[in-house]
C-alpha cells in the first residue's frame, strides 16, 4: 500500500502579511512561501520593506494583520520557535563600542538560544569551525572592531553559521563589500546551498549571488510585485 | 608610630575590617555591571539611578520617623535600593517602549531623583545635611549588618553579571540579534537594570551616590585602553576596582580625606596615567615586532576566548 502524500512544512510562510509603521503601512499583503533548500532573493528599491519583511519573519517587528511561520510554528509565538534551526545575519553591526570584543567572542552569540544561556559543549571547536567557513581561520582571538567592514560581514555571517541552521535569512549581504569580499561571499552561500540550507536574501541585485539563487521575489512600496524562478541551474545542480 | 604599625593597627581595626570587606566587594562587583553599561553606551545609567536611590533614603527617613525608631536612618539603605531597583527598571522601560529616548529619560529621572530627595528629607524633618553621608559615601559607619548585606548583594551582582554573561554579552553587543537568536531579551534587560541598582545600592557606602558611576565605570574605561577581549576588559576592570578601593580607604586612613572622593580621584588618575602610557608601550611593542619580523621569526599570538 502506497504510503500517504506528506507536505512537507515550509521553512517560512506568510499569509497575507500587513506591518505598519505609524500610520503608514510598510508591508502590504504578503503571501511567500519557500521550501525546504531553497534560494530565495528578495529584491527591491530602498524603502521597498525588504528588511521589514525579514525582521517581520524573525518576530522583530509587530504584525498589523495576517501570520508568519517558521517551519510551521507563528512567529507570534516566540517561546515555541525552533530557534535553533534559524540562522539571521543582519546588514550590518557597529563594532565601535569602547568594549574590545574578539572574533570568537562575537561568534559565540550565535550559540545561544531561549533554552541555552551559555555556549554549549564543543563551543570553541564550532566557533573556529565557522570562522574557517568564512574565510576567517586563525583570526579568533583578534579584536573585531579592528577588521574592515568585509571581514567584520563576515564575522556576523560566522556568528549565523555556528548555529547550524537550516534557514538563513540574510539583510544585504554585498552591501559595501570590495569584490574579494563579495566573492567569498558567494563561495561560502554556494557550499551551504549545495548543503541542503534554505537561504532567505534581501538584495538590491543579485551580482555575484546570481548563480546561487534559485528564485526572486520582487518587493515594490511594499506589496510583492513579481516572482521568478531562475532559469539557470544554480550552481549547476540542475 | 611609624608607618608599619600605623597600617597594623589599621587591619586590626574592627570598623577598618568592616570597611575593608565592603570596599573590596564594592571594588569587584560595580565593574562587572559597568562593563555592561558602558558596552550599552549607558555610562551614565549610575549615575541616574544613584540620584533616585537618594529619593529612597529620604523615604526610608520618612518610614523610620513615622515608624518612630530611635534611628530614623535605619530604613535609609532599603528604601534606597527599593527606589534603585524601580527607578532602573522605569528606565528600561522607557527605553524598550521607545516613547522617550534612553538619555531623555536617564535626565528625568536624575532630576526627579535628586530632587525628590532633598524634598522628601525636609518633609521627614531632616535636613539636607543628613543626606551628605549618602551623597559622598560613609564607610566609616558601616556595622555587621551592612557588612552581611554588602555580600549578600554582592554575590547576586557575580551570579548574574559573570553566570549570565554569553547571554548578556550577546544582548549588549547587539540587541536585535539576540532577539532573533530566541534569547529572553525583556527579562536579560531588567536583568541588568536590576543588577545595576543593586550595584549602586551597594556602592552608595563606599562612594556615595554622587561618585557611584565612576567605581562603576571609571575601572572599565582604564580596562578598556589594555584589554583584548570583553571577558579579560571586565576581569581587569574588577582587579582594578579592587585595587582603587583598598588604595583609597588606606590612604583615608593616614589622611583625613573622602574615602569616595579619594577612590574616584585615584581610579581617574590611574586612568590619565594608562592612557598616558599606552601609546608609548604600544610605540616599543611595535619596535620589538618589528624587529622580530626582519628576524623571520613569527608573532601571532592570538588565542580564542568564548565569553
Amino acid at each position: 500500500m502506497p504510503s500517504p502524500l506528506v507536505t512537507p512544512t515550509p521553512a517560512v510562510r506568510t499569509r497575507d502579511l500587513s506591518v505598519n509603521f505609524g500610520t503608514g503601512r510598510v508591508l502590504d499583503g504578503i503571501t511567500l512561501h519557500i521550501e525546504d533548500g531553497e534560494a530565495v532573493a528578495l529584491l527591491g528599491a530602498n524603502g521597498s520593506g525588504k528588511t521589514t519583511l525579514l525582521k517581520a519573519l524573525l518576530g522583530l517587528v509587530p504584525l498589523e494583520h495576517g501570520t508568519a511561520e517558521l517551519y510551521g510554528v507563528d512567529v507570534a509565538r516566540r517561546r515555541l520557535l525552533p530557534w535553533d534551526r534559524v540562522g539571521y545575519v543582519p546588514q550590518r553591526v557597529g563594532f565601535t563600542s569602547g568594549v574590545p570584543a574578539t572574533a570568537a567572542e562575537v561568534v559565540a552569540s550565535g550559540l545561544l538560544s531561549n533554552r541555552r544561556l551559555r555556549p554549549v559543549a564543543q563551543s570553541r571547536r564550532r566557533i573556529l569551525a565557522a570562522l574557517e567557513q568564512v574565510g576567517l581561520a586563525g583570526r579568533a582571538g583578534e579584536r573585531v572592531h579592528t577588521f574592515s567592514g568585509g571581514q567584520q560581514q563576515r564575522v556576523l555571517m560566522a556568528r549565523a553559521l555556528v548555529r547550524r541552521p537550516d534557514v538563513l535569512l540574510i539583510d544585504e549581504p554585498l552591501a559595501g563589500l570590495d569584490v574579494e569580499s563579495r566573492e567569498s561571499l558567494a563561495g561560502t552561500l554556494s557550499a551551504l546551498r549545495r548543503a541542503g540550507s534554505t537561504l532567505l536574501i534581501v538584495l538590491h541585485e543579485l551580482g555575484e549571488l546570481e548563480p546561487v539563487i534559485t528564485r526572486s521575489v520582487i518587493l515594490q512600496r511594499g506589496r510583492m510585485v513579481h516572482e521568478r524562478v531562475a532559469v539557470s541551474s544554480p550552481d549547476g545542480q540542475w | 608610630m611609624d608607618f608599619v604599625s600605623t597600617l597594623s593597627a589599621m587591619f586590626e581595626s574592627p570598623l577598618m575590617q568592616r570597611a575593608l570587606i565592603i570596599a573590596i566587594l564594592v571594588g569587584t562587583t560595580a565593574p562587572i555591571i559597568g562593563t555592561y553599561l558602558v558596552q550599552r553606551r549607558l555610562a551614565l545609567l549610575g549615575d541616574g539611578i544613584g540620584h533616585v536611590a537618594l529619593t529612597g533614603v529620604a523615604m526610608g527617613w520618612l518610614a523610620g520617623s513615622a515608624a518612630g525608631f530611635d534611628s530614623v536612618g535605619a530604613l535609609a539603605v532599603p528604601g534606597a535600593m527599593v527606589a534603585a531597583v524601580v527607578g532602573a527598571v522605569l528606565i528600561e522601560v522607557a527605553r524598550e517602549k521607545g516613547r522617550t529616548s534612553a538619555d531623555v529619560a536617564l535626565a528625568l529621572l536624575s532630576y526627579g531623583g535628586i530632587a525628590g530627595g532633598v524634598l522628601l528629607m525636609g518633609i521627614a524633618g531632616g535636613t539636607s545635611a543628613n543626606l551628605t553621608g549618602y551623597l559622598f559615601g560613609s564607610i566609616s559607619t558601616v556595622n555587621m549588618l551592612d557588612v552581611w548585606l554588602t555580600v549578600g548583594l554582592a554575590g547576586l551582582i557575580v551570579a548574574v553579571g559573570i553566570g549570565l554573561r554569553p547571554a548578556l554579552f550577546s544582548l549588549c553587543q547587539d540587541e536585535e540579534f539576540a532577539r532573533a537568536t530566541g534569547l529572553p531579551v525583556r527579562t536579560l534587560n531588567i536583568a541588568i537594570a536590576v543588577t545595576a541598582a543593586l550595584t549602586v545600592s551597594v556602592s552608595m557606602r563606599v562612594v556615595g551616590v554622587l561618585l557611584v558611576s565612576a567605581l562603576m565605570i571609571v575601572p572599565v574605561a582604564i580596562a578598556q585602553l589594555v584589554a583584548t577581549s570583553f571577558r579579560s576588559t571586565m576581569a581587569v576592570a574588577m582587579l582594578i576596582g579592587t585595587s582603587v578601593c583598598i588604595a583609597g580607604l588606606t590612604t583615608t586612613y593616614f589622611q583625613p580625606l573622602s574615602p569616595g572622593a579619594t577612590i574616584a580621584v585615584l581610579a581617574i588618575g590611574l586612568y590619565v596615567l594608562v592612557a598616558f602610557l599606552r601609546p608609548l608601550i604600544g610605540r616599543r611593542g611595535r619596535t620589538v615586532q618589528a624587529k622580530l619580523n626582519t628576524s623571520g621569526k613569527t608573532t601571532t599570538t592570538t588565542t580564542a576566548q568564548a565569553p
